[in-house]
């Protein structure tokens, strides 16, 4: 190893450590941003070290592409809105899954003729995850700027087929490992990851996609993982460990806080059809009781406490800065107000805190399921704006629903229940919600941001 | 050909990740989405050699959009991270001081929207 590459090394080390150091400081709000701007510094260095690379030769090409990276970063990082992030995330994903499986078909261009084996498994690992990546995630992200409908789109053996195109795929990955030496088995093997990305994100529903999105992450931070083994490059192997780690610990997280297996995620095509035929009959024996904003302005200006509950109704409405207003209007009052954020709220992990952050909510106001659950037998006023199923106690009470046994924010047991609700159409799940009908709710229909703006100017009315 | 100490590597390597991700509060988790993004950008290393060896044209090209790709994470992921952390903050102090005082004269309004 010559000196030069001794520094390159050492850069990379250096960056790696950072990049641990980064993450690591995501533990506390406070340090986070320090931590990942060293980050960011490491990823400098490591770039500026990968420049001194002797193989490379000509640096035309290179400007060219990271001017255009730049200019096409610069705007997806500093003006896409966070009502959008979900979808942002999502492409970021396909991005990094097509460097990645480019970097492999180059090397595999190159080296077909004489690869030793295990670096052709590592490509073809790469390959295929990452190619399956870039097309899944496009279709997530598509599904939520929805230009692709967020409904599961199925159709009879849509199971057998995706199972047998992913066996396939498997099957050429492994015939590669045995005979590199088979462009068309490798080539082939990418058009099918491609079609396979595609086919299995399709029957997924909206609501399903923060498992997805964390799922797809994972997979291209394997694939990455994978180009480090390929190229020989720890510092890649690292970083895509790290990522391959979050996106599958968030996926964990999601489905558990689902209460359902990746298993019936990717294959379930929840919320078609059947659920929703059983729900129309029991619904009609049952009241509503229909609130106007100035008595539920009322109810929460004269409460002790009131809890906001969060959901995706509040992204799509953009209503979060209202909420913000409505609930520093209620502070003024000397109402305590708290928001309880249920983790697979929205359509990514994390979803809702950032929207609320980005409305000046503090973020020790922001509580966790777990943290705000044995608050709301507490709490006056449980305000529900724009979330269904994260707050139906079917989950907890009735064994025959879809969803029975997800945790769910026990909005139920506190005093008074206000939903802020479109109308009375079953939430994604296609499930009745009891909690709409209980004695102690009150519905109050309307898009949810003119609802809370009618909310806000009944309370500075008082 | 892929060395046993590639393996040790990539093993340590998910074994911290998963210690240090473990630790991120819900809070943080789409910062923490974007922030992994933006280190997925390291793919940079490969493509840079890639795009700059001139071992034939297809290389170069390929090279050329994986640079792209990969820089495109790099520098929208950092970006947005930042912009995401430096939203989260903490309740300023002097409005917990004082309960007893909290209702104020109607007509100041809280800057909520921005």
């Amino acid at each position: 190893m010559s000196a030069r590459d001794l520094v390159i090394e050492a850069i990379y080390l250096a960056a790696s450590v950072l990049f641990i150091l980064g993450l690591k400081s995501l533990s506390h709000p406070d340090r986070a941003r320090l931590g990942m701007q060293q980050a960011a510094l490491g990823m400098v260095l490591a770039i500026v070290g990968t420049l001194f690379n002797h193989e490379i030769v000509r640096f035309d090409f290179i400007a060219v592409a990271l001017i255009l990276g730049t200019v096409i970063g610069y705007p997806l990082g500093m003006f896409v809105p966070m009502t959008a992030m979900p979808q942002r995330i999502a492409i970021s994903h396909m991005f990094g899954a097509l460097a990645a499986t480019l970097v492999g078909v180059a090397e595999y261009r190159i080296h077909q003729q004489a690869m030793p084996r295990s670096t052709m498994a590592a490509l073809g690992f790469e390959v295929l995850f990452g190619a399956l990546t870039v097309t899944g995630s496009f279709m997530a992200f598509g599904k939520l700027q929805e230009f692709i409908t967020g409904k599961p789109v199925t159709y009879r053996g849509q199971n057998t087929v995706n199972i047998t195109l992913f066996g396939v795929a498997i099957a050429m990955f492994l015939f590669l490992i045995f005979r590199p030496g088979t462009p068309m088995v490798f080539y082939g093997m990418i058009a099918l990851a491609l079609l396979l990305g595609v086919f299995m994100v399709l029957p997924i529903g909206g609501a399903d996609m923060p498992v997805v999105v964390s799922l797809l992450n994972s997979y291209a931070g394997l694939a990455s993982s994978a180009t480090g083994f390929a190229i020989q490059n720890n510092v890649l192997i690292i970083c895509g460990a790290l990522d391959g780690a979050s996106g599958f610990l968030l996926s964990v997280l999601m489905s558990k806080a689902m209460n359902r297996s990746f298993g019936n995620v990717l294959f379930g095509a929840f919320g078609s059809a059947q659920p929703a035929l059983a729900a129309g009959a029991e619904a009609k024996d049952l009241t509503v009781r229909s609130v106007s904003a100035e008595d539920a302005a009322i109810q929460m200006a004269y409460a002790g406490e009131v809890i906001v509950v969060p959901g995706y109704g509040m992204a799509v409405a953009q209503a979060q800065h209202v909420v913000r207003e409505l609930a520093d209007l209620l502070e003024k009052r000397g109402v305590t107000v708290k928001y309880a954020i249920h983790p697979v709220a929205g359509r990514m992990p994390g979803h809702m805190n950032v929207l609320l952050a980005e409305a000046n909510v503090p973020y020790d106001r922001l509580y966790d399921m777990e943290d705000i659950n044995p608050e709301f037998e507490r709490a006056d006023v449980a305000l529900v704006i724009g979330a269904n199923d994260v707050v139906n106690p079917a989950a907890r009470s009735d064994p025959q629903s879809p969803i029975y046994g997800m945790p769910i924010l026990d909005v139920d047991k506190s005093k008074g229940v206000i939903v802020l609700k479109r109308s009375m159409n079953p939430g994604f799940a296609g499930i009745e919600n009891h909690l709409f009908y209980a004695p102690n709710t009150s519905m109050l229909f309307g898009d949810a941001k003119s609802s809370l703006t009618r909310l806000v100017s009944e309370v500075k009315a008082l | 050909m892929i060395s046993i100490i590639e393996l040790y590597v990539f093993v340590l390597a998910a074994f911290v990740g998963f210690q240090v991700i473990t630790r991120v509060p819900p809070l943080l988790h789409t910062p923490l989405m974007s922030a992994t993004n933006a280190i997925s950008g390291i793919s940079l290393v490969g493509s840079l050699v890639l795009a700059g060896a001139n071992r034939d044209s297809v290389s170069n090209w390929l090279g050329f959009i994986a640079v792209t790709a990969a820089s495109i994470n790099v520098v929208g992921g950092f970006l947005i991270t930042d912009r995401m952390l430096k939203m989260f903050r903490r309740e300023p102090r002097p409005e917990l001081a004082a309960p007893g005082a909290k209702v104020e004269k109607a007509g100041q309004r809280g800057g909520g929207s921005r």
